[in-house]
């Protein structure tokens, strides 16, 4: 689907700069990295060169009387300063390019949920835990949560910023490299917190065009579209086997009766596929709690419930 | 010389009884060094299981709601029931009265209470455990904390009642230290860890309760429904950041502004030589207190406060950065032209200042705004505030330990064992949390049960360290043990010091002073 080039591997310095703020950041970064390590050189090298050079020679050493240094005292209160505010100003210059947004932004919006991330583009396209934007185009997400607070991280773009439930928050960026970039949550969100990824696919304008008019499921049978479904959105909680992950494993569940945590019991159907992926807390797996699923009701389509159904049948 | 002092605190009364209704200030500070390290032990527990868990990436031990467990009480204990108490409840308990040349506090009942506020405190936050346990993170984030287990209710009633303990001490102390001061001390000849003290009770006294109507805010929204914070009942989750890190980042300064009184004390006793620049270490002292107060936004970069708040903030946290560098310099300056001696307390001081350096020019690269967005909630903060907490606060402690036990017990510590405390505490620290910087550069998010295989090199070496410092502090304890029962008796005033608690004998009496100190000069004066 894409020319995409492999996942943008980190590196020990800052990750690969993929957008036009992230030069930018590294260059502020380096400047500090420089002038804290000549600092840390002057105190710690200082402390070590009198430790050793003052160090005791006989019980009756007679040390220096020295309480104050007017001049001294003053050099390294004001020299420190005047680094601070070169590191305030050049931060907020920085910062201002990051958080002003520019007027012709192409717009997506992202809804983030435990422990996954919905993009929506303007066309009514919907994609989960993956999306796609034009290279050197500038792209204004704007972001809710539909629960808890979560926070959007791109590494390599140098963005980052919480989503929160109850409003809207944004950002924008425009990435300077084709290729498919980490996206990370950042504030800590439960259970799933550290699987909720997503993948930004850079790509040249002509190709994201293309890209926006597809039907992802085209000349898909029901029974694939049902595996892509599973692939993006319940992977993260269920296994297709039958070992438990955050939710029980679903392999083997068609056609057999379920206990349930009052103690009855109820036939794996589609009926019951249904009711529990729309509304997740109307019967609780017997040794799961209630209440960490959410609901799915109006984020899937009737060909993608179908389609879940299907798959889930075909797991043993 | 009087050092094999036949009446002391010690011996004063006897039997568990008389020391769990004791007034003695210093009886109470023993009861706080019993009960941290005791919280230090399990806290230093759950991060070994941490890293164990981190040692890979994949599931190793433990789930990642397991582990989200472990983060938390991690957290919660190392903040609220090791750190907070550490040094003010504890060496400030015991030193406090001693070094103004008091009898004790100017309300002893009120400092029993404040150890039993803690201790119940802890009770009902470990209660959690049996209670589907917490797993919000130290910081109870709403509206997380509001949906997540029931639990979480035990460990944030925990931590209200345990705040309580910190008020009452710190009240305690600002009292104590207006009226008990001996005759002769004005305030410009208290000793450095004395003022620090003194500034950190402010702090307690007017950060803590900010603290407890939060959370006790939040237990009401679980309880009874009322709209705060979770936006479901039209409240505002990015409200409750405010009101937390409005107590907590004063609360960073509750933690450290002791570590650095101990440091100065450390630092002139161990080179017998004044401190270099007094007064400005100890206005620089409360100037920190008082900006710490205007800072909390600093946290909350990319939370959705405005920009224009956010660029505020930046600037606001700059100027903490002033005071802080002036101290550090004023212990270099004192080492100059001194008399330096290798004992163990001053390697630990002279490890704080190597670490605190580390963590404080990396606060400036996270207190620059454009590069804390790429930074915020990654390991670089997780290095940062460890080599300010641990680097800074847990050095001071384990020097101020050192250096105030033979007062505290009479007894002498095996300097060469705990020389080698420090080299395993020291070296295994660094090799723990240096990687951490370079993690978070990379982009690893904080609080994450398992990571993507590309940063796993850095994150053994990370867990690798963690077991040279677990071993270092086993072997502390090892070496206090060792000292309170065959160690040699010590003289009142082995290290030459020249403060008031050195007057008096080793152990003290039950009153501090067998004749009342009259103060004639100044804290460090080594002519």
């Amino acid at each position: 689907m894409f020319s995409s080039t492999a996942q943008a591997a980190p590196r020990s310095f800052m990750p690969i700069q993929g957008s036009t703020v992230a030069g930018y950041v590294d260059s502020l970064y380096a400047f500090l990295l420089i002038a804290s390590f000549i600092a840390c050189v002057l105190v710690i090298g200082g402390f070590i060169y009198f430790a050793i050079r003052y160090r005791r020679r006989s019980e009756n050493d007679k040390t220096l009387y020295i309480t104050h240094n007017n001049t001294l005292e003053f050099a390294w209160s004001f020299i420190p300063f005047v680094i601070f505010m070169v590191a305030f100003g050049w931060g907020w210059w920085v910062y201002d390019k990051m958080r002003v947004f520019p007027e012709n932004a192409l717009e997506v919006h992202v809804t983030g949920y435990m422990w996954a991330w919905d993009f929506m583009y303007k066309n009514g396209k919907r994609t989960t835990n993956e999306f796609t934007v034009p290279v050197n185009t500038p792209v204004k997400l704007i972001m809710t949560s539909r629960d808890v607070i979560h926070s959007f991280f791109i590494p390599s773009f140098r963005v980052k910023q919480d989503v929160v439930p109850g409003r809207y928050s944004a950002l924008w960026f425009e990435a300077t490299k084709t290729g498919s970039f980490q996206v990370f949550c950042t504030e800590y969100c439960g259970t799933g917190h550290s699987a909720m990824l997503a993948t930004v696919h850079v790509v040249e304008t002509e190709e994201y065009e293309n890209w926006l008019q597809v039907d992802p499921y085209r000349g898909l049978s029901l029974l694939e579209v049902g595996q892509s479904v599973f692939e993006g959105r319940c992977l993260v909680c269920h296994s297709p086997g039958e070992d438990r992950k955050v939710g029980p494993g679903l392999g083997g569940l068609f056609g057999k009766q379920v206990l349930l945590d009052d103690g009855s019991t109820v036939l794996g159907d589609e009926n019951y596929i249904r009711e529990s992926i729309l509304y997740p807390n109307a019967k609780i797996t017997a040794g799961y709690p209630s209440g960490v699923m959410p609901t799915f009701l109006g984020q899937l389509d009737e060909t993608e419930l179908l389609g879940l159904i299907e798959y889930i049948k075909s797991l043993e | 010389m009087h050092g094999a002092h036949s009446h002391n605190y010690l011996n004063h009364e006897k039997g568990l009884w008389s020391w769990l209704t004791t007034l003695d200030h210093k009886r109470i500070g023993v009861l706080y060094m019993i009960s941290v390290f005791i919280f230090f032990f399990i806290g230093g527990v759950f991060a070994m299981l941490i890293r164990w868990e981190l040692f890979s990436s994949g599931q190793n031990i433990v789930s990642p709601a397991g582990y989200n467990q472990l983060m938390t009480f991690h957290g919660a204990i190392m903040v609220f029931m090791v750190i907070i108490p550490g040094i003010p409840a504890f060496l400030g308990n015991f030193f406090l009265p001693l070094q103004i040349g008091a009898k004790d506090v100017a309300f002893p009942r009120l400092n029993l209470l404040s150890w039993y506020c803690l201790m119940v405190g802890a009770a009902i936050a470990f209660m959690s455990l049996f209670f589907s346990g917490a797993d919000t993170g130290w910081t109870f984030y709403t509206p997380y904390s509001i949906q997540t287990d029931t639990g979480t209710i035990w460990l944030v009633t925990g931590a209200f009642v345990m705040g309580f303990s910190s008020i009452l001490t710190g009240l305690n102390f600002v009292v104590t230290t207006h009226k008990l001061r001996a005759p002769g001390m004005t305030f410009w000849k208290m000793p450095l860890f004395v003022w620090s003290l003194y500034s950190t009770a402010i702090l307690q006294i007017l950060a803590t309760p900010v603290l407890g109507i939060t959370l006790l805010l939040l237990v009401a929204e679980r309880v009874l429904g009322i709209g705060i914070f979770d936006p479901a009942l039209g409240g505002d989750p990015v409200l409750f950041q405010h009101f937390f890190w409005f107590y907590s980042h004063p609360a960073v300064y509750i933690m450290i502004l002791p570590a650095m009184g101990i440091i100065s004390e450390l630092i002139t006793t161990y080179s017998r030589k004044t401190i270099f620049g007094y007064k400005a270490i100890a206005l620089s002292t409360v100037g920190i207190a008082a900006v710490s107060f205007f800072v909390w936004g600093h946290h909350m970069f990319v939370s959705g406060q405005s920009e224009i708040a956010g660029i505020i903030f930046s600037f606001i946290t700059m100027l903490v950065g002033v005071p802080t560098a002036i101290k550090t310099f004023n212990w270099v300056a004192t080492l100059y032209g001194g008399s330096v001696r290798f004992d163990a307390p001053l390697l630990y001081a002279l490890g704080f200042i190597f670490l605190f350096t580390i963590g404080g020019v990396t606060g400036i690269i996270l207190a620059t705004i454009a590069t804390n967005v790429h930074f915020h909630d990654t390991y670089f903060v997780v290095a940062h505030f460890h080599y300010v907490m641990v680097g800074g606060t847990l050095m001071a402690i384990m020097g101020g330990v050192y250096h105030w036990f033979p007062k505290m017990f009479g007894r002498i510590v095996d300097d060469g064992m705990a020389r080698i405390t420090f080299v395993l505490i020291f070296v295994g620290f660094n090799v723990t949390f240096f990687p951490q910087f370079v993690l978070g550069a990379m982009g690893l998010p904080r609080r994450y049960a398992d990571y993507p295989v590309a940063y796993e090199a850095l994150n053994k070496i990370s867990s690798i360290g963690s077991w040279t410092i677990g071993l270092g502090f086993l072997l502390a304890l090892y070496v206090i043990i060792h000292a309170l029962k065959r160690g040699e008796k010590a003289g009142d005033n082995p290290w030459g010091a020249r403060t008031l608690e050195w007057q008096t004998s080793s152990p003290p009496p039950h009153e501090n002073f067998d004749k009342p100190p009259v103060v004639t000069a100044g804290p460090y004066e080594y002519r």
